[in-house]
């Protein structure tokens, strides 16, 4: 107990010193621990929502791009595919087709075209407001409605996709018409409009004033004076319609819900022509082998963090064993006044003990506090594209 | 109380080396020791405390032979009979005055920190003038106060032999006498023998006995 009381006091009056030491020892004690703690998460993460999406259709080319694009939307806008393969899929009655178009953005956050469909496949929620029902409805995620500070009755503008081409795709106004509960994926960041929706955002459906005036002898009239709708109205969702084949409309990608394994394996199997313009992907191998990559790089970080934190500790090691030499004097004024055998040991350890100690309660606070927190941290981190 | 008898010591390097044929301190006397820097007087206090063993001869305390003593028995011998002083007072900055005082307690072996010490702690405090200072740390203190700390430490064991090492060397005529005053009157109460080494040759008088050590020294060719 003297030890202790001794070690405590001295520590205490080199106030400074100490709390250097300790945050020091706390930092490399809980960065190797807070990191496979993240990466566990992040792990997590990125194969669930693989595991649940088992088969996934796009434009052949990249496995992970097409996966990274259509389950977590990344950067990446894959070339798209068309409407027909949708109905093919229907027509081969081996599993649910849902379409998905998220070729734009309103701001930074990304519009994903769907169907209702989407919505039961990945048990979203609305928090608040309905789902879509009407062309031109938006129903938002809970990170956009956080971010934004919008919500039902607000509405969201789509971003031109290029400012200087003026015959290009326009803006269009969308109500937000229901809020998602969280979900912590991918999906609390996009805005969810109907697949037709995005077609009209992509310019192949529009709306527009009538171009036979009232009285005319029923010639089309083209004028530039004619109105082109930016917002999709119970007063002109009437005059909205559709140009060309609907089996060419364009879908970014869609996903395949087989209705069991033996037709996974037979989609898999029709889309496996090489030479052929689409692919059927599983998803989860795909992620997987990303996973893997991962920690083989973070088998390599882990070597760098274990030769850092031999660095440091050897530097904290250094610290306090300079500090012992600069306390010579008292040691052996202690064993003038008859200090026992082992006492200055004994004080020694005391104060290692209790700078560990204090660093393993800070870390193991920090450390609680990313197991907690893992999931909204790696969340918020791939968010920013991390 | 305490005796040397043929006493031959030597460092293990160097041509230092200190005979003393015979030399008794009897309890409760005041011995002065005084010679040349270099002459063995510091020596003399750590053989008598048992932290030099020497070469030849015997120390003896009480008749026992300290150089005889296992290692633990003469760490239990210093911190129960011996009370240092020191000219440095080695006083510990990170402890208040009275932690210092009770720093013994804190480190020896065999003693045990109570209430009746802690008490016994502060009546030495109060004696020494030093009642209202206990609170704060030796940075805090005039020297003249800190001398009286570490009298106060070197007291608080109640020892049987007090070896003061030069302790009012750094200190002002005024404060050298006062100080020389506690420690005779504190080791007086505590009947304990006094062993001072100085360099004041004024001070000398009020010892009982005074012992030169230019007699004794020997420097080896």
């Amino acid at each position: 107990m003297n030890g202790f009381f001794l070690a405590f006091a001295y520590l205490r009056h080199h106030v400074g010193r100490s709390i250097v030491l300790v945050l020091v020892t706390a930092l490399i004690l809980f960065v190797p621990f807070a990191t496979q703690i993240m990466l566990s998460a992040s792990e997590e993460r990125l194969t669930a929502r693989a595991e649940t999406t088992p088969l996934l259709l796009g434009r052949r080319g990249s496995a992970l791009d097409l996966t990274m694009a259509a389950l977590y939307f990344s950067d990446d806008r894959p070339t798209p595919v068309t409407m027909s393969e949708v109905e093919t899929i229907w027509d081969s009655g081996l599993g649910i087709p849902i379409p998905l178009h998220f070729a734009f953005e309103s701001g930074s956050f990304r519009i994903v075209g769907t169907s209702l469909d989407y919505f039961d496949f990945r048990e979203l929620e609305i928090a608040e407001g309905r789902n879509l029902a009407v062309l031109g409805d938006a129903t938002i995620g809970a990170d956009i409605a956080a971010a934004l500070g919008q919500g039902v009755g607000d509405t969201l503008v789509s971003s031109p996709e290029n400012l200087f081409d003026l015959d290009g795709v326009y803006p269009l106004e969308m109500p937000i018409v229901g809020v998602l509960a969280r979900t912590g994926t991918p999906d609390d960041s996009a805005i969810f409009v109907d697949v037709k929706t995005a077609w009209v955002i992509a310019g192949i459906g529009h709306g527009h004033a009538d171009v036979i005036p009232e009285g005319s002898s029923g010639d089309v009239v083209a004028a530039a004076g004619i109105a082109q709708y930016q917002r999709i109205t119970p007063d002109n969702i009437d005059t909205f319609h559709f140009h060309g084949d609907p089996a060419d409309y364009p879908l970014s990608a869609v996903i395949v819900s087989p209705n069991d394994t033996r037709s996974a394996t037979i989609l898999l199997g029709r889309y496996l022509d090489p030479d052929g313009t689409v692919q059927m992907i599983e998803p989860a191998p795909v992620v997987q082998r990303l996973v893997d990559r991962i920690f083989r790089i973070k088998s390599v970080l882990d070597a760098v963090t274990f030769v850092i934190g031999i660095a440091a500790l050897a530097a904290v090691g250094l610290a306090v064993f300079l500090s012992y030499l600069l306390r010579a004097d008292e040691m052996a004024t202690a064993v003038k006044l008859g200090a026992r055998r082992g006492m200055v040991l004994r004080l020694l350890l005391s104060e290692t003990l209790i700078l560990l100690l204090l660093a393993g309660t800070i870390a193991s606070a920090g450390v609680l506090a990313v197991s907690h927190q893992a999931d909204v941290w790696v969340g918020w981190l791939a968010g920013f594209g991390v | 109380m305490v005796e040397l008898e043929d006493l031959d010591f030597a460092y293990r390097h160097g041509n230092f080396r200190l005979r003393v044929p015979h030399l008794a301190v009897a309890a409760g006397e005041k011995l002065a020791v005084v010679g040349p820097s270099g002459s063995g007087k510091t020596t003399l206090l750590n053989l008598i405390a048992g932290l030099e063993t020497p070469q030849a001869g015997r120390v003896s305390v009480a008749d026992r032979d300290i150089a005889a003593m296992p290692d633990d028995a003469r760490r239990s011998y210093r911190a129960r009979s011996i009370g240092f002083v020191f000219q440095d007072f080695a006083l510990l900055d990170y402890l208040s005055a009275f932690e210092n005082i009770l720093y013994p307690y804190r480190i020896a072996s065999g003693l045990r920190l109570d209430g009746e010490v802690r008490n016994r702690a502060r009546l030495l405090a109060q004696a020494c003038g030093i009642a209202d200072r206990l609170e704060r740390r030796p940075g805090a203190l005039s020297r003249g106060e800190q001398q009286r700390v570490a009298i106060c430490r070197a007291l608080v064991t109640r020892p049987s032999l007090v070896l003061a090492d030069e302790a009012t060397g750094n200190l002002d005529p005024v404060n050298k006498a006062a100080i020389l005053d506690l420690l005779f009157a504190r080791a007086d109460e505590a009947g304990a023998a006094l062993l001072a080494v100085t360099h004041d040759h004024d001070l000398l008088p009020r010892f009982d006995r005074t012992v030169d050590f230019a007699d004794f020294r020997e420097d080896q060719a």
